[in-house]
């Protein structure tokens, strides 16, 4: 393929699609997109396009999954087939397997678990467009859909990613910068306890650049956080709007 | 599975750590005893058996010949895939890989593949058409804790242990010859796991301690001291400070680790 030729970050120092190496894709979120769920988010992040949708807490089936001190998450992490450049079967693959347990093990921390004995939450993920980062997207709007639901938490995740590319530590990687780049390094965080709970990387850093990289990401969630909590708030404000 | 006795001891193992100490005597960075055996399966093209403590795990390599992946024509394939298998562990059944199989094999697979730990070009016999695919299994035998690094490190030495069949084409067909070459590798990526418990970080978790850990961080280091991947496991969080003190550990251990591999 010629896309190693291909410079991924001009001599104004910007990338592909016109972004400073610190700076996010537009990000557009929506709470309680879905009237069945018990509580969902949308969200759009360049391309990415995902919902999230959260079931629960309810009896768990089958019910020896049930354990006596704290509820089960489950989360099932899935993309359209439609959603990449060439049809991706909708049989679950190895990679959305593995997600889908990174995804959970990043949100069951901001759970208050044990409020919930012997119930499970069901969180599911669609995938409907990607566009590199939808792990960090789907549990940006996952994290705002177990809020929408109710659920007591800590706090909200928010997850960003950030990478290396042409030599640079860019934010929020895109599809091309993905899969091009040296290296990329997703990263979930809840922003008032300081706590990462994903952090995943592929590619080669130094210690330095990983360093680097980290701090960067960390940055990008906190500012996604932001728009998390407006986003949040957008819902409620609308829902008063609509009463008056 | 939580029996007193178990509660007893885990209470234990949690508090000794906070003293910086762990039941087994060992320090919090320290490894239990590794075993590397290379080229114990004559059938397979490379082997390696990997005792971590009484974590015992096997890996094969077998070789075939296929078609490559449409967007790297001109590369071999690296299959890897991780089995749990249900003679190891009570808590392990058979069937399908579940998702605790394919989070081991995926790791493992990314230390490989990100490190370019094998030189894929090199495995390439015709562009597009036909590629040496290299199937890495790895067996676990023994449950003990720390599978990741286990399995990582039977995966490398397994493979730098593999021998590739020498061929030659005829009429567009692949001929099989007598004899030998080496698979070209290029890096030994050593898997680096710390478990936290009492919000310390421990090296290399046994059972025991699995059991009790909030989180699980496994860095992968390359031979130029390179972080290649990353991988945060279990319910629970690290703080960024805690993230950057992994990575150094994990650095000098690896260095350490990778001395017990033959190449």
């Amino acid at each position: 393929m010629s896309q190693k030729l291909e410079k991924l970050i001009d001599k104004k120092g910007l990338r592909l699609d016109g972004r400073k190496p610190d700076e996010l894709r537009p990000i557009k979120i929506e709470v309680g997109a879905l009237s069945n769920a018990d509580g969902s988010a949308y969200i759009q992040q360049g391309k990415n396009k995902i919902l999230a949708a959260v079931y629960g807490p309810k009896e768990l089936h089958p019910k020896h999954l049930a354990l006596p001190d704290r509820m089960v998450l489950r989360c099932r992490y899935h993309m359209a087939p439609f959603s990449v450049q060439e049809r991706k079967s909708p049989a679950p693959s190895r990679r959305e397997i593995e997600l889908s347990k990174v995804i959970r093990e990043s949100l069951e921390p901001s759970i208050f678990i044990e409020y919930y004995p012997r119930t499970s939450i069901d969180l599911f993920i669609e995938v409907l467009q990607a566009d590199g980062g939808t792990r960090c997207a789907s549990i940006t709007a996952a994290s705002l859909a177990l809020a929408d639901a109710g659920i007591p938490m800590r706090d909200l995740v928010a997850a960003c990613a950030a990478g290396k590319v042409d030599g640079t530590i860019v934010l929020d990687l895109m599809d091309t910068e993905d899969k091009v780049g040296t290296a990329d390094v997703p990263v979930a965080l809840m922003p008032n306890l300081n706590a990462i709970t994903l952090l995943q990387m592929d590619g080669i850093l130094t210690l330095e650049e990983f360093e680097k990289a980290v701090n960067l990401a960390l940055e990008g969630c906190r500012k996604i956080y932001t728009m998390q909590k407006e986003a949040l708030k957008a819902k409620y404000i609308a829902v008063k709007e609509v009463e008056e | 599975m939580s029996s007193i006795v178990v509660r007893v001891k885990q209470k234990q193992i949690a508090q000794l750590i906070a003293k910086g100490k762990r039941l087994d005597g060992r320090g919090l960075t320290d490894y239990r005893e590794i075993k590397v055996e290379q080229g114990v399966i004559e059938r397979a093209e490379g082997s390696a058996r990997v005792l971590l403590g009484m974590t015992e795990v096997m890996t094969g390599i077998k070789i075939e010949i296929g078609q490559p992946y449409p967007d790297t024509p001109n590369e071999g394939v690296l299959t890897v895939n991780a089995e749990l298998v249900p003679l190891a562990s009570p808590t392990f059944e058979p069937g399908p890989p579940d998702e605790n199989s394919i989070e081991l094999a995926r790791v493992v697979d990314r230390g490989i593949r990100e490190s370019k730990a094998i030189d894929l070009e090199r495995l390439c016999v015709e562009p597009g058409k036909k590629v040496f695919i290299v199937f890495v299994d790895v067996y676990v035998l023994n449950h003990d804790g720390n599978l990741i690094d286990a399995s990582a490190l039977a995966a490398i030495a397994a493979l730098l242990n593999t021998k590739m069949f020498k061929y030659e084409i005829e009429e567009g067909e692949v001929k099989i010859k007598p004899g030998y070459t080496p698979l070209p590798i290029r890096k030994r990526p050593i898997a680096v796991t710390f478990a936290k418990i009492n919000d310390k970080l421990v090296v290399d978790p046994w059972l025991e301690e699995e059991q009790i850990m909030d989180a699980r961080l496994t860095m992968t280091i390359d031979d130029d001291g390179n972080i290649c991947a990353v991988q945060k496991g279990g319910s629970g969080y690290f703080t960024p400070k805690q993230v950057l003190e992994a990575a150094k550990i994990a650095k000098e251990k690896a260095e350490e680790i990778r001395k017990k591999l033959k190449w």
